[in-house]
This record gives structure tokens, sequence and C-alpha cells, in this order.
């Protein structure tokens, strides 16, 4: 039917037979295997209730019954895992940090940025003209073809990706949003931060290596050679906290900081902290082993479609959990005071005010840091290698050690 | 000995395959398809980080703008001299116009030369900013790329007005310049020079400042007084290299001997000297065209010239300073009306034996940072 011949009459009428088919089919054919499945499957428990069919029913007359699921669901460990404080909030965080990216460079550099793609359908909020930009690159990185060179080992040439974002989650699932709001309280989580944060430039090798391509080979290399110049600042960076602290448990180092933030206590430890955080997130000044005009990309030359992309999204999921890691260990993680009203439906919980104040303190703190840590895109030229090695290892240590002596130095006088 | 004898004993020798292979040495063919190469190959070997040998291969681009010319007449070789740099288009076309002048016995008018020298300095500024937004990118600095890109376009806009066209303007011709100045480009470019002589002053501190661009081209590939002079450098590469020398005051053409201005130098001989000259030299220009605008007379701006003009038996060797360094033409005529032969002299292609000579032994990191700084520009290179 082409325009000339739509008439709204027809319209209204093909929209009413496709309702009446979808109604017969479902109630004639849907419903019954519905019934028949649900015979045999054993219904789940939620909240001490047992999910039937029948307690479905009688939520549609009574909504009542089904509100202390809603709870009951947001502490499941599905949830946390899938959406929040899991890998779902993670990568909406990051896509707000790409646009922020995007906006923030575009601002310094006299730029407009992103700005046609939606524009008429975002019209009310002029600044977030060009937010449907990122759906559009994401778009064209699925619609690409991933091409896989000849001589490449195929299986760890397409490991490499999604091992990124695996161990970029891993990172995530580690974070404290609010009090019990993480997905693995476990006591060593800073351990598990320094063998996950370790293991990114071996995936980074290991992808190069399977490329079977010059380029990409020395990006391989250059990202475990910048491993070696900033890993162990970092870690000396992060013992600190551990001394004031007294524990490894990322809960307990936020709970530690409940009188005074230990950005106040170890200023040197924190900007150590933030420097390696940069280096290891690989981005400008020290996007070393992606250097485009010396390696074409480095270890992602060979990369294309949604292999790219997946360790894109790694990447800006990782800056968000080193931002949030940075003010877990430093600015006091969730803490803030309470400025929310709890959220009851039909009086029975579903937000206390404290955890929805502690989402919000941390949604800003975490946002401020990763601002921060994008700027330096925007004023630096890429370091060398050879400057970062020296500056890791002769000034960063060093300071770091002065910074484990100012934390013992206070917990001797007592001050912590 | 031959100067190519001579130029080739002061470069080292080159590695063999055999000895490459022993010593698990790298080769890398850096373009014609690379980020960072331009339509130019560097055949690079590494031994880790560090540059053993390199082989620069240009060619790629090569168009016959010395033969082309010899098919059509005087004039119109014009539009298609400027295409080899056309970030420069002026400055191509400028020793042109003075051989050609002297071969068919004419002089410009006065307004004509003053004209001249504004345009020239426009493009000089248009190709230096160019150049540092690339150099930008090639150090992974993606602000000194945008923000010399836009400024750029201030000064384009002027060159637009002039000539009605905004990079490939054919706008010197032998004689003067094709068309008077509009009314309003003396405001237009005394407002738009102001205002940019204010955005170099944050240059200085934003990207000339950053103590991590000083970190990565202070101290990287010096190129010493004496090997500069030796290989045959010239423009902001020589200068850089403590070397006073500018066509511009040498052998002064046109109106530049009427005019104040400095030549700038400095006496590192680095990639942030010579990063560091064409910023000085860009306000050596802001102030050249105020000052030419001040003096320019009224008057004709083209000298009256025959249809299809017939050049006297002779040759003519005329050279001006572009953007790049000196830029020279040596036409011969035999009384026709086409050049019999034209020879240009370009500053790019006189980068090439240093370009050898400064990688061998530098960081693999380090090279786009003495490639581009050594002011090489594929296309003109290759003619």
């Amino acid at each position: 039917m082409t325009i000339e011949e739509f008439s709204f009459a027809n319209f209204i009428k093909s929209v009413l037979w496709l309702a009446f088919w979808i109604l017969t089919v479902v109630s004639l054919i849907g419903i019954p295997i519905l019934f028949i499945l649900l015979f045999y499957v054993e219904p789940p428990e939620i909240a001490g209730m047992k999910i039937t069919p029948y307690l479905l029913l009688t939520m549609i007359t009574n909504p009542q019954v089904g509100a202390p699921l809603i709870r009951a669901t947001l502490e499941s460990d599905f949830f946390k895992v899938a959406v929040f404080p899991g890998f779902g909030f993670a990568s909406i965080f990051a896509t707000l940090l790409i646009f922020t990216e995007r906006k923030l460079l575009a601002k310094m550099q006299i730029r407009v940025g992103p700005h046609y793609a939606g524009k008429e359908a975002l019209w009310w909020i002029r600044q977030f003209g060009g937010f449907p930009q990122l759906i559009a690159d994401l778009l064209k990185l699925i619609g690409k073809e991933i091409i896989i060179p000849a001589s490449a080992d195929k299986i760890i040439f397409l490991a490499a990706p999604v091992t990124m974002v695996v161990a970029s989650a891993g990172l995530v699932s580690l974070i404290p949003v609010g009090e019990n709001w993480v997905v693995a309280d476990i006591d060593v989580g800073l351990l598990v931060i320094f063998a996950l944060l370790g293991f990114f430039p071996l995936t980074a090798l290991l992808g190069s290596w399977a490329s079977n391509s010059k380029y990409p080979f020395i990006g391989g290399l250059r990202a475990l050679h910048q491993l070696v110049s900033y890993e162990i600042p970092l870690f000396l960076s992060i013992l600190g906290v551990v001394i004031l602290a007294g524990t490894l448990n990322l809960t307990g180092v936020v709970n530690a900081q409940s009188d005074i933030w230990f950005l106040f206590l170890l200023p040197i430890g924190a900007f150590i902290f933030f420097i390696t955080a940069l280096a290891e997130l690989e981005r400008i000044p020290f996007d070393i082993p992606e250097a485009e005009s010396e390696i074409v990309a480095g270890w992602l030359t060979e990369y294309s479609g949604m292999a790219y992309g997946l360790i894109q999204l790694a990447n800006y999921v990782k800056l968000y959990a080193l931002a949030a890691i940075f003010v877990t260990l430093f600015m006091g993680g969730w803490s803030g005071p309470t400025i929310f009203d709890s959220i009851y439906i039909f009086d029975s919980l579903v937000f206390s005010g404290e955890e929805l104040s502690s989402f919000l303190w941390f949604s800003i703190k975490t946002f401020g840091v990763a601002v921060l840590m994008i700027l330096p895109r925007g004023i630096n030229p890429r370091i060398r290698m050879d400057i970062l090695l020296r500056t890791g290892w002769a000034k960063l240590i060093a300071i770091s050690f002065i910074n484990i002596f100012i934390a013992v130095a206070l917990i001797y006088t007592g001050v912590v | 000995m031959s100067d190519i004898e001579r130029l080739n004993s002061m470069l080292p020798n080159s590695l063999s395959v055999e000895e490459s292979r022993e010593k698990g040495i790298l080769t890398l063919s850096v373009g014609p398809q690379h980020p960072g190469s331009g339509h130019f190959r560097l055949i690079i070997k590494v031994d880790g980080d560090i540059i053993v040998d390199a082989e620069p291969d240009p060619g790629y681009v090569h168009r016959g703008e010395e033969k082309m010319c010899e098919y059509r007449n005087f004039m119109q070789n014009i539009p298609h001299l400027e295409r080899p740099v056309i970030a420069d288009s002026c400055s191509i076309l400028y020793p042109y116009c003075l051989a050609i002048e002297e071969l068919l016995n004419i002089e410009a008018p006065r307004r004509a030369k003053f004209i001249r020298v504004i345009m020239s300095e426009i493009n000089k500024m248009i190709f230096e900013l160019y150049w540092l937004g690339i150099y930008g990118i090639f150090l992974g600095h993606s602000t000194m790329f945008m923000w010399p890109m836009a400024d750029r376009e201030l000064l384009i806009d002027l060159a637009e007005l002039a000539s009605g066209a905004r990079v490939t303007h054919a706008y010197f011709v032998p004689g003067g310049v094709r068309n008077d100045l509009p009314d309003i480009f003396k405001d237009r470019a005394v407002r738009q020079l102001k205002y940019f002589r204010n955005r170099l002053n944050e240059y200085s501190k934003v990207f000339y400042e950053n103590p991590l661009f000083i970190d990565r081209t202070k101290g990287v590939g010096i190129l010493s007084r004496e090997d500069a002079i030796n290989l045959g450098v010239t423009g902001p590469v020589l200068r850089g290299s403590n070397v006073p020398y500018d066509i511009r005051k040498v052998e002064p053409y046109d109106v530049y001997d009427e005019l104040n201005f400095d030549v700038k130098y400095m006496k590192d001989g680095d990639c942030f000297a010579r990063a560091y000259v064409p910023y000085l030299e860009m306000y050596e220009s802001v102030d050249l065209i105020l000052q030419a605008l001040e003096k320019m007379p009224d008057g004709p701006v083209r000298a009256k010239l025959p249809p299809n003009p017939k050049g006297k038996v002779g040759e003519v060797f005329k050279r001006v300073e572009a953007g790049r360094g000196e830029l020279a033409y040596y036409v011969i005529s035999d009384g026709t009306q086409k050049p019999y032969r034209v020879k240009l002299s370009v500053p790019s292609f006189r980068a090439i034996p240093a370009m050898r000579k400064l990688l061998i032994g530098a960081r693999l990191a380090d090279m786009p940072a003495i490639y581009w700084g050594l002011n090489y520009w594929p296309v003109e290179a290759d003619r």
C-alpha cells in the first residue's frame, strides 16, 4: 500500500483484525499450553510465597499481595549480578561516560560533538541532542563483519575481547554501591582487584599474539611493559589504605572512612592511584599500547566489528570500575547525608531513604572522578614508554613508600 | 666526489637481510597505508624499541608536474602547478611567477607586489597551522589538532575573500595577481589577525609549555648545525638547527626588503626547536601582513600582457621562502610560447636524507615526531 492509497478507515480495520487474531490465537492455543506446562513445573518461591499462576491472577484484583515481591526481586542474586549494582548498571554508567567524554572533549576543542542523531526526538533537552549517536554506533558495530586474519589463532583471537568484558565485570561485582548493596562481599576484595587488574594486559598480549601481525604484536609487548611500570606503584598506593582501614574488604574500607575520607589523610596515595589508574585504563596520556600514529591501533589493529565493540565496552566499564574503586578507597564510597524518604508500595519497603541517598552519593562521586579521568585526554600528548618506565619506577614507587610511612605514622600517633 | 657520494658517505650503512635475521630485527613497512605516513613509505627496522635502519621510499604520488609544464603555455601552467601543496598553494606558484616575469620582461605593479606578500604570508600561516595540527595528532594530542584546524578557518576565509577559492587559489599570475582585493579586505584582515594573535598566545600556554610535550620533543632527533647545512635541509628545520637563513632576508624578492621582520631561529636542533620555529614565524607573518596592509598603495594589480606571450631565449632561477623552506624554480625558455624545461626544487625532498640520519638510533615512538617535524610533505616531494 502506497501513501496515496492510505485511508484511516482501512488502517483502523487492519488494527482491529490484528487484535482479533492475536486474542483468538492466545486464548485458544497459548493459555492451554501455558497451563499444561505449569502443571509440570515446580513454582519458584520468593519472600515466602509460592509464585503460582493463581497468585499472579489474584495480583490483578489485589495488588497488595505482590508488593513484598518487589523488594525480594531487588535483593535476589540474579538481579544484583545482571542489573544493579552489577553489569547492567555499569554498562549504562559507561554509556553515559562515553557521551560525556565526547561532549566534554568537543567543548574543549571548539567543536559541537555528537549533535544530529536524535536532534528532533530530544529537542526538549538540547544538551542531550546526539545521545542516540551511541545507539547508532553500536548498531554499526553489530552490523559489521568480524574479520579474522587468515593465519590468526581463531579461538584465542576471539576469546580475548570476551575475557576482557568478563574481567571488567568481575571488577564491577566487587564494588559496594550502598550498605549491603554489593554483588560479591568477600573478605579479600582488594586482593581480587589486584588479580583482575593484572589480568588485562595479559589479555592484550594474548589477543595481539593471536592476531599474527606485526603492529598488534608490538602493541601487546608495550601493554606488558606498561603493566610492569605502573602495577607496583598502584598496589603500593592501595597498601596505605589497607594499613589505615585494617581490612581488605571494600565495605570495611568504606566503613573505616566514616569520620574522615582517606583522601585527606593520604593525598599522595590518592594521587598515585589516580595516575596509575589512567595508565591501567590505557587512556591518553598513557595510551602507549594503542598509539595510533606509531603502531596503527596497537593491539586492537586486527579487531573489527563487535569484537572491537566488546573491547571498547570493557574499557569503559573498566573506567567506571576504577573510578568507583577510587571513590571507595579514598572518598568514603557511598557515605553521605540522607536526603530521600523511603519508598513504600502498599506498606512494604522497596528502597529505604539511606539506600537511595547512598546510590546518589556514590553515583555523583564516581561520575566526578570518571570525568576527571577523562579530562587529561584533552590537554596532553602521548607519553613515551621509557619516560613512563622512569616515572613509574624512579618517582612513583619512591613517593608511594612515603605514602606508606605516612599511613604507619597516622596509626602510630593514633590519629586514626 | 660527486654530491650523491658525499651524501651517502654521511649516512649510516643499511643492514643486509642476513644481518637483520641474525639479530632478530623486525621490519615494519610504515605506509603508504598507515595513519601516520601520508602518501609515503618508510621501511623501518626495529631492534626492540630502537630503530636500527630506516629507508624512505617516496614516489607514490608522482604526477610529472615538470613534464606537464612543457606541454602548456606560461599561463596554463598556473592551476596545475599549485596542486602538489594545496595547503600552501600561493608559495609554490610564487617563484614560478617571478621567473616567468623575468622571461617575459615585465614587472608586476607595486600594489600587486604587496598583495603577493600578503597572500603568501597568509598561505604560509595556513600551512603552518595545518602542519601543527598534524604534529599534534602524531603526538597523540587531539586538542592540538582541533585548535589550529579551527583557527586556520579564519585565514582560509581571508584567502577566499581575496581570491574566491578556499585552498587552490590560482591567484598569482605572471605580471601580478588575478584580481584586486575587495574593499572590506583590510578591515577584516586587521580584525581577524588581531584575534589570531591572541589565539597564538594561548597555543604557547596549552601546547608548548605542557611538560609532556616537552618530554616528548626536547632532546629528540637532534640535528646538529653542521649536519643541517651538509644534508641540505631548508626552512624551519634549518632555522631550528641554529642557522638563521631565510630567503626573504638573503635574497629579498618583491617588497620584502621594505618590510621589517626578524628571522626566528632556535639553537637546539631538536624536535621542540623544529616545532617552535614555525610558531614564532606565525607572529612575524601576522606583523608582516599588518605592515603590508598599511604600506600598500593604490593602483593596478596586473601588468598588461599579450594573449599568448613568448618568452625570451634564456634561463632563469628564482626562489622564495615557502612554509616548508626554500622553494626554487629553474625555467629554460627557447623563445616559444611554452617553457622548454621547468625544474622544481622543493624543500620536502631535501628532508629525506636528514630523515634517515635522524631516525636511525631513535625510538619507535619518536618516529612520528621526527618524521613530521622535518616538514616533509610527500605530495610535494614527489611532484
